[in-house]
């Protein structure tokens, strides 16, 4: 759908930053992920947690992962044309993520480039930074991203509306 | 056997066990973590240049996770560490590097998981715990690699290697303090 509100791969300028949230975490949703996924006891149950180098529950860093991919298909991927992700370059999980915690993200676009194989798309690659409502970093995330390019006729349009 | 950071040998490599992505399970999980069109329904993959269904790369890497933490909790069911000891803490993790999706993961696919150690690092910032990255891949029924990443996670150190770092005496050979690699 190539309506107005569609974001393509020309709208994500290098520098830019965007910010997007508010995740509520709850506990029943840190333990579900973890039964389904990583049963470590620290994601499991809050006095097994206590005794071990994350001090409390806490969820599970790939649970991080999916919580902020989904922040992000709400803050703006939903209109985004988007055409899946190459990879990860790297994930931080700085702080433990706890119940009750509310997430906010910020993201920046580090590098903007037309793929060579595939004339229709190109290729961001943005920083995330993930915070909690104490204003601590706790996790951060550089991946990658393909994003439709522009159909011609809506560059045209656009050019049009331009001049 | 459980092992502790002292155990653990670069190269090492285990197979931790295949799974096949059924298509409801792919859309549970974007529906609630990625409701990207090509992970929630196969008409929407059909539209999309994916030609069909394909599972979340998230999904791909929780279930290695989930097949890593039943292989660590395997081993530890099947020898129970010897009297007097007690079986070594695992985890969390700082992180990871490198996570590659290199193919799609079609619904109905069947993947097989593995990991092999590639580092082992001492911490002065916590004397009882050592950093083990792990290259982790997973390979599809054509044998095609779908996915690649460098995870890392604290293994607790040996006891007694713990208390003879901890001691004030001078190491007891001169070579025992501070060596990194096997």
């Amino acid at each position: 759908m190539a309506d107005q509100d569609t974001l393509y791969w020309e709208d994500f300028v290098v520098g830019e930053t965007m910010r997007f949230g508010d995740k509520h975490v709850t506990r029943e949703e840190i333990i579900a992920f973890a039964r389904e996924f990583d049963p470590q006891p620290f994601h499991l149950d809050e006095a097994a947690a206590r005794d071990t180098l994350l001090g409390g529950l806490a969820a599970s860093g790939w649970h991080s992962c999916a919580m902020l991919m989904r922040m992000i298909w709400d803050g703006y991927l939903h209109r985004t044309a988007s055409m899946g992700g190459p990879g990860i370059e790297e994930v931080k999980w700085l702080k433990p993520i706890r119940p009750g915690d509310v997430l906010s993200a910020k993201a920046t676009c580090l590098e903007s480039r037309p793929s060579q194989s595939r004339s229709e798309m190109g290729i961001i690659k943005t920083h995330y930074e993930v915070a909690n409502q104490h204003g601590e970093a706790v996790m951060t995330w550089v991946g990658f991203q393909f994003v439709a390019r522009r159909p011609a006729a809506a560059r045209a349009v656009a050019a049009e509306a331009e001049a | 056997v459980s092992q502790f950071f002292e155990d653990i040998r670069i190269g090492e490599q285990v197979a931790l066990g295949s799974h096949v992505f059924m298509p409801d399970e792919i859309v549970r999980f974007a529906k609630r973590f990625d409701p990207q069109p090509f992970h929630l329904s196969e008409e929407g993959g059909r539209a999309s240049h994916f030609g069909g269904l394909v599972a979340s790369g998230w999904h791909t890497a929780a279930v290695f996770i989930r097949l890593r933490v039943e292989q660590l909790n395997r081993q530890r069911g099947a020898e129970p560490p010897p009297p007097g000891e007690r079986a070594p803490r695992y985890g969390p993790s700082p992180g990871f590097r490198d996570l590659k999706w290199l193919k799609p993961v079609h619904a109905g696919d069947t993947i097989a998981y593995s990991s092999r150690v590639v580092e082992k690092v001492e911490l002065a910032s916590r004397p009882n715990w050592g950093l083990v990255s792990s290259r982790a891949e997973a390979v599809n029924q054509r044998g095609e690699t779908v996915m690649t990443l460098l995870g890392q996670v604290f293994v607790e150190r040996r006891p007694d290697a713990a208390r003879a770092r901890s001691t004030p005496c001078p190491p007891r050979s001169p070579s025992s303090a501070r060596s990194t690699s096997t």
